[in-house]
């Protein structure tokens, strides 16, 4: 240990090791907590319409949804939770696809920020086209999820509690939503 | 100088010990990876990300670990790294559409959290959604700042020489 370069380089070692025992400590105490929260859904307002799809090219049902969204995140944000992604998701069946995933909306939290969310009759932030034309008559599962973003882990993605089912209309609306 | 006295001294069994060890290195770290490969389902276990397009989860440098197995089926949320077909650069982003077949064939349309568009704008022309076979696998674990050493040494293509040209001269000629 006489020589610059040999202490530089102990120096170097020694904080590499420590920063990566920091990181596994994160990840440790923070991977098995419960991430789960109650979340309150509604929906105020749903419209379809049938329009042709942008770079698709058929005509295919678009769906337009107003809804209220209440949740606190307080509990889920700590020292390892650096971001929190909302989903919200609609689930649906067709003839044509077993299972079908559309997000409608998300927001990003971060650590520091509100943890409370309170939307009140917000419209779906994506379009919210089918794959087809089957949404008239059709039953949504929509619910909240969030995805954490850590510091240093594993990033879980957790279904929030509280989803409710929609029945979607059996007619086209012509409303100017 | 100590190195050069070493050098000095080296006779033929000690520079085949040290190729040698240079070799059991190099054949362990291979070792590692195809195992890691193997363990994880996926062609690429460990990613950089390489643009800002999911900040602020994601930063460029950020290092990504995937998995990629089959009876696990994409959902809706994830964060999935794909290649788009003809071109190597894998893609990090969220699937926020998805459509799955009886028969459990899949397609998903992704975007980036920070992007204001999905991207239809960046698939294949007449690619209008990613199917299974172009995922590469799905982010599982996050280590942030690790992969700039990457970036660094992409950005500046001597950086990389000049550092694998000195990692390998240290090893060949230090005694330890």
């Amino acid at each position: 240990m006489n020589t610059i370069l040999a202490r530089l380089n102990a120096l170097f070692a020694f904080s590499l090791s420590v920063t990566a025992a920091v990181a596994f400590a994160c990840f440790l105490t923070t991977n098995f907590l419960d991430y789960t929260q109650k979340v309150d859904i509604d929906v105020n307002k749903v419209v379809i319409k049938n329009m042709e799809e942008f770079y698709v090219g058929d005509r295919h049902d678009l769906g337009h949804i107003i809804f209220t969204l209440k949740a606190n995140f307080t509990p889920v944000f700590n020292w390892n939770c650096k971001e929190l992604f909302l989903y919200l998701m609609a689930e649906y069946e067709t003839p044509q696809n077993k299972l079908n995933q559309v997000v409608l909306w998300d927001h990003i939290i971060n650590r520091g920020e509100n943890p409370v969310v309170n939307i009140r009759k917000r419209s779906n932030k994506y379009y919210f086209f089918d794959d087809g034309a089957f949404l008239r008559g059709n039953k949504l599962q929509i619910s909240l999820h969030w995805n954490i973003i850590p510091n240093a882990g594993y990033l879980w993605r957790v279904p929030g509690g509280g989803s409710i089912a929609l029945d979607l209309p059996e007619s086209y609306g012509t409303s100017r939503i | 100088m100590d190195i050069f006295s070493d050098l000095r001294r080296l006779n033929k069994r000690q520079v085949y010990f040290q190729v040698l060890n240079f070799a059991m290195i190099i054949s362990s770290a291979l070792m590692i990876w195809k195992g890691m490969m193997v363990a994880t389902g996926s062609e690429s276990p460990i990613v950089v990300v390489l643009s800002g397009s999911m900040e602020p989860a994601f930063y460029r440098g950020d290092l990504l670990f995937l998995t990629n197995y089959r009876a696990d089926p994409v959902r809706a949320g994830e964060i999935v790294v794909f290649k788009i077909e003809g071109r190597d650069i894998p893609i990090v982003h969220r699937v926020i559409k998805l459509h799955e077949k009886a028969d459990g064939k899949v397609k998903f349309l992704t975007k980036g959290d920070n992007n204001e568009v999905d991207d239809r704008g960046l698939y294949k022309p007449g690619q209008l959604w990613v199917e299974r076979d172009h995922v590469v696998g799905r982010a599982r674990g996050f280590i942030p700042y690790v992969g700039i050493v990457t970036i660094l040494m992409n950005d500046y293509p001597k950086l990389k020489y000049a550092v694998l040209g000195l990692l390998g001269l240290f090893v060949l000629i230090h005694r330890e």
